[in-house]
């Protein structure tokens, strides 16, 4: 279980009709690869965020299938269009099962 | 003792080969393109990587693939213990076809990003990034 996951992103507050905008998204996660070993020489079993999406009103802008070798806290930078008012949400899908959502509204004047 | 000059370029030509067989690695690397691929052809073009020369810490390694046009792209690090790095697939609304990422590298290796286009053609491109301390524990 991975403790004090906090997401965080980046939408700007508006935007024009059509605008293409940039995202950034970072979640706090240790992303334990399931190479390490702890002190005693055990493996530490694998505990990533294996799968995150962006949709902005029900449509997808990028799902990102996410694999061991994304570094702790996985960051993302990616671009949008913004074709009216409404909202980003972010979902970050944890191997325990756990999901984390982030919505950012955003709008188009 | 005193090299040539040709024997030091074959020296050197040695060395990269070795470093570039590590067995089982490759061979999942070669899966995962298989995977991604479905055995199609790969060609080249239209797609861009840009990572770092030399990473001093390869916990955290700055990459970013762009491909206008392309579906998805998937993100490689061959030299890891587990190749897969993130498969972006990107929907109706992205704005570009590129994405920004940091990726863990556990040595000196070649990063490799392979793009479905829309018409279904595959291109790949890769780059050697020299990492300075290796991530992934180990």
């Amino acid at each position: 279980m991975a403790d004090n996951v906090k997401p965080k992103v980046r939408v700007p507050k508006t935007a024009s009709a059509g605008e293409v905008i940039t995202l950034k998204t970072l979640i706090s996660h240790p992303m334990e690869s399931g190479q390490r070993k702890d002190g005693d020489g055990n493996l530490i079993p694998r505990s990533i965020i294996n799968r995150f999406t962006c949709d902005f009103n029900e449509q997808n802008v990028i799902d990102v299938t996410m694999e061991p070798a994304i570094s702790t806290n996985p960051y993302f930078e990616f671009q949008a269009i913004v074709p009216e008012t409404g909202a980003f949400t972010f979902t970050w899908y944890d191997d325990d099962g756990s999901v984390y959502t982030e919505v950012q509204e955003i709008t188009v004047g | 003792m005193k090299f040539t000059r040709r024997e030091t370029m074959l020296m050197a030509l040695g060395a990269t080969a070795a470093t570039m067989l590590p067995g089982r690695a490759m061979a999942d690397v070669d899966a995962k393109v298989a995977e991604f691929t479905g055995g199609a052809e790969i060609g080249e073009g239209g797609l861009t990587l840009t990572a770092p020369e030399i990473a001093e810490n390869g916990n955290t390694v700055p990459i970013e693939v762009s491909a206008p046009g392309a579906v998805s792209i998937m993100v490689l690090a061959t030299g890891n213990p587990t190749p897969g790095a993130a498969v972006f697939n990107f929907g109706p609304l992205a704005g570009a076809q590129s994405a920004s990422t940091r990726i863990r590298l556990a040595k000196t290796q070649n990063v490799m990003a392979v793009a479905k286009m829309a018409d279904g053609s595959f291109v790949q491109v890769s780059q050697e990034v020299k990492v300075t301390i290796g991530g992934c524990g180990g």
